[in-house]
């Protein structure tokens, strides 16, 4: 039944979370530029202290602001609430850090953004938190992956950047079959493309400073749950279930049926760890969501135009979208990815490294940065920048070799990014026979 | 804490037979959770809580009741089972049935009764009924709906950055899966849509009666408590800028009206 009480995803975009604003009658969410909030009385400090009521008291622990940006990411998502991180990464660790502690094993997909390999591998591990790596597509690895340790499945629901799709209903089925949640990095789909809890997803973080923000002004990270997963009947989750000495020997899950998760996540992790958002850069990245949908939009038909350019050029060997039906992932994101599979791929050029050089330093429309998910067409190498402390091994695994570009699909219009893309072609095609 | 079959949240402390006690019941396809911010409010406050889930529903053994009487029983059952003598009744949408019941027929062990979100009759539509049935989240997403009346709701039971909706669909779902054996949807919409005392019970009532009614309901809109208002012997009715999930849409105006009726 549309309408305002069961609004659509472009209504939620611009809604959610906010109303005009009853004591100035400000239609755009107010910027709360304040460390702390002013308490009615004693009586009511202490209870907000003590969650017997729901308010603001610090800017760390919440934001009026930045409690918008909250409600309307998990509106968007089909979530029960979220809480906004200083960025993705954080977003990732204050996941991990609110499920287990040191003994503890994650499974993870092989194909993801460097920088969460990185935690996973290399630091986690210092703190005695183990990740075995997956291939996404390898469903029987994923299984025999799981230990009697394990807390936590993990993937993105298209690898970066060969855009693996993750099978998200058969990947969370045999996380549910073991008691153990998944956790799904959305950064590249948005929740536009793809909502992974409706597939089976349990918790769900973006990089916000991508899609969500769309200008490539802001750092941040939302982490949203679903609220589906039962902490008390896996029972491998004591961090839920049983009495917390650190906030009164709280049971986050009889407080909470739905909310044990983002309670703790909240009371616990923010608190002390402290990664949170600034409510400026709540109010930045609230500014592109509203425009979410639209971006979205012109993002995916921009990338099926450039894919297309693309996969016939000579000098391109490989075109790694899976809107080609030589995808690996071609069919699963037909299924789980109808809209589209996003606008950040890569390719190959035929050639060498220097080629590949002069391919990127040629673009005038495309900017040779390191992020994804901007208004503005993006160009990177991955293996000398964001994935450049892989191994070569680890590389190959996600998908990624030497030549390989990466593009970010902007909104530019689209005959300026084929002319740009063709015209740096050429000129890689010149390196080459320079280099003859 | 489990008083015989019964689950009951207290709020953080523990049970002290020394103070009063309030025990709030939840509405169809909710738990005790609902109540959060105002029980855990109470139990620091002066009084022993005990939110509990129904039987048969989540953390509660049992038969889920199949008529507001026999629902009514079940809270005598627990005033007996944990040695009170007397108890303030708070309950919500067919949890303020139940604690209505409980009033007329067992007046001596209710010292003040606020009912949440009420009407009488509460009649289910048959097609509301009929899916909760044969497409049980369907209907799960149309009382959802009708239950939650803004997009941008204060700080609620998880703090702020709650997204009510969702967090009312998923419990809703949880608590709906907790029963494998018996639909307790069916079964609650079938119990409530039944009760035909509801004025009569009213008549019954010895103590102070609150109504919290939400200015946006479509479950349960004001207008249809009227006739349960009218008849109150001792009633004092608030109104409050919410849909009918009022526990979490005015998590503050529902406590404040509580805590003026029961001196907390």
């Amino acid at each position: 039944m549309p309408g305002y009480s069961d609004p659509g995803f472009d209504t939620l975009a611009l809604h959610a979370g906010a109303a005009p604003d009853p004591s100035t009658g400000a239609r755009a969410v107010p910027l709360h530029l304040s460390t702390s909030f002013v308490f009615e009385s004693s009586d009511q400090a202490a209870a907000l202290f003590n969650l017997e009521r729901a308010g603001h008291v610090y800017s760390r622990i919440s934001n009026p602001t930045t409690a918008v940006l909250e409600q309307r990411v998990a509106a968007l998502e089909g979530g029960i609430g979220a809480i906004a991180t200083a960025s993705g990464q954080a977003a990732l660790h204050l996941a991990v850090a609110t499920l287990m502690g040191a003994g503890a094993h994650i499974v993870a997909s092989t194909a993801l953004y460097g920088g969460s390999q990185n935690l996973l591998h290399y630091t986690l591990r210092r703190f005695g938190i183990e990740t075995t790596f997956v291939k996404p597509g390898d469903i029987d690895g994923w299984r025999a992956a799981i230990r009697p340790n394990t807390r936590l499945l993990f993937g993105e629901t298209v690898g970066n950047p060969g855009l693996d799709v993750l099978d998200i209903p058969t990947v969370s089925q045999i996380a549910h079959e073991a008691g153990v949640p998944l956790l799904v990095d959305s950064t590249l789909t948005s929740p536009w493309l793809i909502k992974p809890f409706d597939h089976g997803a349990d918790l769900v973080y973006h990089s916000a400073t991508k899609f969500l923000s769309g200008h490539g002004t802001v750092i941040g990270g939302v982490l949203v749950d679903g609220g589906s997963f039962d902490w008390e009947k896996s029972g491998r989750f004591p961090e839920l279930t049983a009495g917390y000495e650190g906030f009164h020997d709280m049971v986050f899950s009889e407080e909470s049926t739905v909310g044990a998760f983002l309670l703790r996540a909240r009371r616990e992790g923010l608190r002390d760890f402290g990664a949170c958002l600034s409510p400026h850069s709540a109010w930045l990245i609230l500014q592109g969501i509203e425009t979410l949908p639209l971006r979205m939009a012109r993002h995916m038909d921009n990338t099926v135009k450039v894919v297309e350019f693309l996969a016939s050029h000579p000098l391109v060997s490989r075109v790694g979208h899976p809107l080609l039906e030589s995808h690996p992932s071609h069919a699963l994101a037909q299924q789980l990815l109808p809209r589209g599979a996003g606008s950040v791929f890569s390719f190959d050029i035929v050639g060498s490294r220097a080629q590949g050089k002069a391919f990127i330093e040629a673009l005038k429309v495309f900017s040779h940065l390191a992020n994804v998910g901007d208004a503005k067409s993006l160009v990177i190498h991955p293996a000398s920048t964001t994935h450049f402390r892989m191994s070569d091994e680890a590389l190959a695994q996600a998908g990624i070799g030497p030549g390989t570009i990466r593009l970010s699909i902007g909104l530019e219009d689209p005959a300026d990014l084929i002319d740009d893309l063709k015209k740096a072609l050429k000129s890689a095609e010149k390196a080459a026979e320079k280099a003859a | 804490m489990k008083i015989g079959q019964i689950y009951a949240y207290t709020g953080g402390k523990a049970f002290d037979l020394a103070k009063p006690t309030v025990v709030f019941i939840h509405g169809v396809l909710n738990d005790h959770s609902v109540w959060i911010l105002q029980s855990r409010y109470l139990a620091h406050h002066g009084w022993n809580v005990l939110a509990i889930d129904l039987p048969g529903h989540c953390r509660s053994g049992g038969e889920p009741p199949g008529s507001v009487e026999e629902a009514s029983q079940a809270i005598v059952g627990l005033l007996d089972a944990a040695g009170v003598q007397q108890a303030a009744l708070v309950g919500h949408s067919f949890g303020s049935l139940i604690a209505l019941e409980t009033a007329a027929w067992a007046p001596e062990r209710v010292s003040h009764l606020a009912l949440v979100g009420t009407a009488f009759p509460m009649r289910v539509s048959p097609a509301l009924l009929e899916s909760s049935v044969s497409a049980p989240m369907k209907a799960i997403d149309m009382v959802n709906t009708f239950s939650h009346s803004m997009l941008a709701p204060p700080p609620s039971a998880l703090g702020p950055g709650t997204w009510l909706y969702g967090g009312s669909r998923a419990l809703m779902r949880r608590v709906l899966a907790s029963n494998p054996k018996v639909n307790v949807f069916h079964t609650g919409f079938k119990a409530c849509d039944s009760y035909a005392g509801g004025e009569a019970a009213m008549d019954k009532v010895q103590c102070p009666t609150l109504f919290v009614l939400g200015s946006a309901d479509q479950m349960t809109p004001p207008k249809a408590a009227q006739s349960l208002v009218a008849r109150a012997h001792n009633a004092k009715a608030v109104q409050l800028p919410a849909g009918h999930s009022l526990m979490t849409e005015a998590p503050d105006g529902v406590l404040h009206a509580l805590k003026d009726f029961l001196g907390a």
